[in-house]
């Protein structure tokens, strides 16, 4: 049962994957960008993470992506389409490179094998997290929201018309 | 019981395409999602040993690249509006002041 | 007094130093003043050092020579075995030449004051001369080899500077440089001689060397010899390097009395006499030597004959004597080789004096054929420039009769009779060339332009006084050396003893006083035959000469040019050598040296234009190479694990 959830969302994620980086418009890139996180949600459930799995739908299926729509209408459709690409090597050599990499990093991870543990003890996620964070982590966690702070006020910085003066 | 060297080579998989992604698409806004797509692969990754090694630690750092990330898409769109506004495309080929 | 011998040497610095930083905003008559007072000054010195020395027993109770001294200066090298020290060695042979080196200077100074009167700059011509004297007297006075280097390369320096006084001549640059570097070959053997002493022996100083020249085998120490005797003949120019002897003449008179005919060239005499005992542990390096020396004698004589101009007849007369007082020295006649040397100082610079008065009278004449008839012009260079005469041609009782005999006399006693007999034609010839020069120059009906023959004149006391001094030195001068046969004993002989072991004293000769007689008469009469033909030739028959020229007009031709000497060394020495200099420079200099550094800038260049493309400025590309990165490390890593390393 798991592993027929797990290749049905593995395929999905990755034929969203290669939807993204294929798409020749941007709207349409960042739509598979979403399809592939709510795949990775469904995957972390199935990895008993419930509250990350919470977490990513909220943050970065229902902010991020958001945004970068914005961002797309915002600078106007007609930017979304592209232009032939010049530098034919980049494909060339990117995707020799790519597959090299994958090459590489399999063979690294296939004897991992079947992992450690097997039984599911635990069954609170969020208190757990919320335990470990507040307490042995707590130090980052408010280095995080100063961090949110500090980029907030760059993006506004940086986004801002210049005002004629 | 799915083995966790599938969830790490699909880990893998979506690595490879996010970097592929940064090197072939000339958009700054796709280039953009590409990366977004290599931090969640790395996300997966962590999730995986956390499930694994039966620590939680793994989760923590995933909010906290999670938190990271959102921080840093928002500097970075705000980055792209500006130049876009100056260069008027997207085309990071544009991007090439900085030549010998 | 003794003990201040460095003020002698310390005179002449001062001097420089006056003139060299003072010169410029000093009056003319002031440095040359100064100048000659300094000189002045160490001859005093020397006088009242010799005094002393000759208060003291010559042979201390062990031995040893009583009138020796070391007298330290400084410590100038310490470097691991190599020690050299500075210090003055005071003998009888250093103190001989002291006083000559001093005495004729001084009067040269003085002589030169009235000569460069007119010249621009004064206080180099003084500054040079000073310092002239100075290296003299710490090549004369050195206690070790490499001090006396020092000083045989500072008067060659000082030659260079002074032949080549009026530079923007260009025969006067010419020829200092050429005895500059026809020298520096001579010095290139001196300085081999000298590594191969310290090699040998292990010291430079001679109060190690000399006592243990016997030491030495006779291979090396020919070595050493032959490499000391080309020094030698460098600096007083003898065969084969004597070219630079005549062409320096180009400088002002004044110089060519002082360097060229009484100190300078005399210091080849004084360094074989000094290394004896090296030459003697050679078996044959003291034949080679004499026979140098007698061969040169002739050779130069022969071409005085024909020159025609009046420093250029002295020039080569030099090179003569100066090869008599090899024959002497090579035989193991020391003190009869010194005592020709001091004799010739005297006569010799008195010559060359009186031709500066020549030419300061004639306004720079220097052809004797131009000349004539100044007999009456010009008395008192006239009379004294006789005296030189007759003391040249070794005519009794003048300085050159007793020296030129002691030589001849020596070659025959202990060299062979064949020496003897170069040494005696060659006084026949003296004789007559000296003679040429004085009816030429002095005698018959003037041969000069009107204009000039208006204007000649004698020249200022101040030029005619150091020349009567000179005159009456040649003139009583031999008194000191007097022959055998009188039985009054060597004055010059017995003085130098103990520093030269003198093989008159220690293999007494065996002829008998009529033997000796017989030599001194022969010799006599070959120097009258000399100026009886001279005479005959240039006052009884006047054209004789012209005719004589033309019926052998082949003969007369090669002598004149100097057998060709000259154009034969450019040829051998010169032209490869310049040939070479141009090949190195041509193509080790600039295809090879040249080319490979700024090949080396242009590599780099080229490097950098290629490697400056890398920056696109396309962030792809650099993520591109990010990823070429990433993807070497995994497979490090990959590779690791496969290959087990």
């Amino acid at each position: 049962m798991e592993m027929i959830l797990f290749f049905i969302l593995a395929i999905v994620a990755v034929a969203a994957g290669i939807g993204v980086i294929a798409q020749r418009s941007a709207v349409r890139s960042a739509l598979f960008l979403l399809v592939n996180f709510c795949c990775l949600a469904g995957l972390y459930i199935l990895l008993n993470a419930q509250f990350v799995a919470v977490v990513q739908v909220i943050l970065y299926a229902g902010a991020i992506v958001v945004l970068f729509l914005f961002v797309v209408m915002l600078l106007g459709m007609e930017r979304a389409e592209e232009t032939p690409d010049l530098r034919r090597y980049q494909w060339i050599v990117g995707g020799l490179l790519g597959i090299l990499l994958l090459v590489g990093l399999v063979w690294a991870l296939l004897p991992v094998g079947a992992g450690a543990v097997e039984a599911l003890t635990r069954t609170d996620n969020a208190r757990e997290i919320g335990a470990a964070m507040l307490t042995r982590f707590v130090i980052p966690f408010e280095m995080v929201s100063v961090l949110l702070l500090v980029a907030i006020i760059g993006a506004v910085v940086l986004a801002k018309k210049r005002l004629e003066e | 019981m799915v083995p966790a060297s599938y969830y790490l080579i699909l880990s893998a998989i979506l690595f490879t395409l996010g970097v592929v992604g940064v090197l072939i698409r000339r958009n700054a806004l796709v280039i953009f999602m590409s990366v977004e797509m290599m931090l969640n692969a790395v996300n997966l990754t962590l999730i995986t040993y956390s499930r694994f090694l039966g620590n939680i630690d793994g989760q923590i750092f995933v909010l906290l690249v999670m938190a990271v990330a959102a921080a840093e898409v928002a500097v970075g769109l705000a980055i792209t509006v500006a130049f876009v506004r100056h260069k008027d495309t997207t085309d990071v080929d544009e991007m090439n002041s900085l030549k010998w | 007094m003794l003990n201040y011998v460095w003020l002698i040497p310390l005179f002449p610095l001062v001097g420089v130093l006056i003139s060299a930083i003072l010169g410029r905003w000093l009056n003319r008559r002031i440095i040359a003043v100064i100048a000659s007072l300094a000189v002045a000054a160490s001859f005093v010195t020397a006088v009242l050092v010799l005094f002393e020395m000759l208060g003291l027993p010559a042979e201390t109770a062990t031995g040893e020579n009583g009138r020796q001294r070391i007298v330290p200066i400084f410590t100038w090298i310490v470097s691991g075995d190599f020690v050299v020290e500075v210090n003055i060695l005071l003998d009888q042979l250093s103190i001989l030449m002291t006083l000559i080196v001093t005495g004729v200077s001084a009067l040269i100074h003085i002589y030169s004051a009235g000569y460069m009167h007119r010249d621009e700059y004064h206080n180099r011509y003084f500054t040079w001369l000073n310092l002239f004297v100075f290296m003299m007297l710490v090549l004369v006075l050195a206690d070790g080899f490499v001090t006396m280097y020092i000083g045989w390369e500072g008067v060659g320096l000082c030659s260079y500077l002074l032949i080549g006084y009026w530079f923007e001549k260009k025969a006067a640059a010419d020829a200092g440089k050429k005895a500059f570097i026809v020298n520096r070959v001579g010095d290139f053997g001196f300085a081999l001689g000298i590594l191969l002493i310290f090699a040998t022996l292990g010291s430079v100083a001679y109060e190690d060397v000399f006592p243990a020249a016997g030491t030495i085998l006779p291979g090396t120490a020919t070595a050493i010899a032959l490499l000391l005797f080309l020094g030698a003949t460098g600096k007083s120019a003898q065969i084969p390097l004597y070219v630079w002897l005549p062409d320096a003449m180009e400088g002002p008179t004044p110089v060519s009395a002082l360097i060229h005919a009484a100190t300078m060239v005399t210091a080849g005499v004084y360094m074989v006499v000094r290394c004896h005992s090296i030459f003697e542990a050679s078996g044959t390096a003291l034949s080679w030597v004499a026979w140098i020396g007698a061969i040169t004698a002739f050779f130069a004589a022969s071409m005085a004959l024909v020159q025609k101009d009046f420093k250029r007849i002295l020039a080569y007369s030099t090179i003569s004597q100066l090869g008599y007082m090899f024959a002497a020295v090579g035989v193991g006649a020391y003190a009869a080789g010194m005592f020709h040397l001091t004799t010739h100082a005297f006569y010799k610079s008195l010559l060359f004096l009186c031709a500066g008065n020549v030419m300061h009278a004639l306004g720079g004449e220097l052809d004797i054929f131009k000349m004539g008839g100044l007999r009456k012009k010009l008395p008192w260079t006239f009379a004294t420039f006789l005296v030189g005469v007759l003391a040249l041609s070794g005519v009794p009782p003048f300085a050159g009769f007793f020296s030129k005999d002691s030589v001849l006399y020596s070659d025959f006693e202990y060299g062979s009779p064949l020496l003897w007999l170069l040494g005696v034609v060659t006084a026949g010839l003296t004789a007559f060339y000296a003679f040429r020069l004085l009816f030429l120059a002095f005698y018959g009906k003037p041969r000069m332009d009107k204009k000039t023959e208006k204007q000649i004149h004698e020249s200022p006391p101040v030029m005619v006084v150091p020349l009567v001094v000179l005159a009456v030195l040649a003139t009583f001068g031999g008194f000191i050396g007097l022959p055998d046969v009188l039985g009054l004993g060597s004055a010059i002989v017995e003085f130098l003893q103990p520093v030269t072991a003198d093989v008159h004293l220690v293999e007494p000769a065996t002829g008998g006083a009529a033997q000796e007689l017989g030599l001194m008469l022969v010799a006599t009469l070959a120097a009258g035959i000399g100026i009886l033909i001279a005479y005959w030739i240039y006052i009884r028959r006047w054209g004789l000469a012209n005719r004589m020229t033309k019926s052998a007009q082949w003969l007369y031709d090669i002598v004149y040019n100097k057998y060709y000497v000259d154009e034969a060394y450019t040829e051998i020495v010169v032209k490869p050598l310049r040939m070479l200099g141009g090949i190195l420079d041509e193509t080790v200099e600039r295809r090879g040296i040249d080319a490979a550094v700024d090949g080396l800038g242009w590599l780099v260049g080229q490097a950098g234009e290629g490697l400056r493309r890398l920056q696109t400025g396309l962030v792809r590309n650099y993520a591109l190479a990010l990823l070429v990165g990433v993807v070497a490390v995994v497979a490090y890593f990959v590779l690791r694990s496969v290959l087990g390393f």
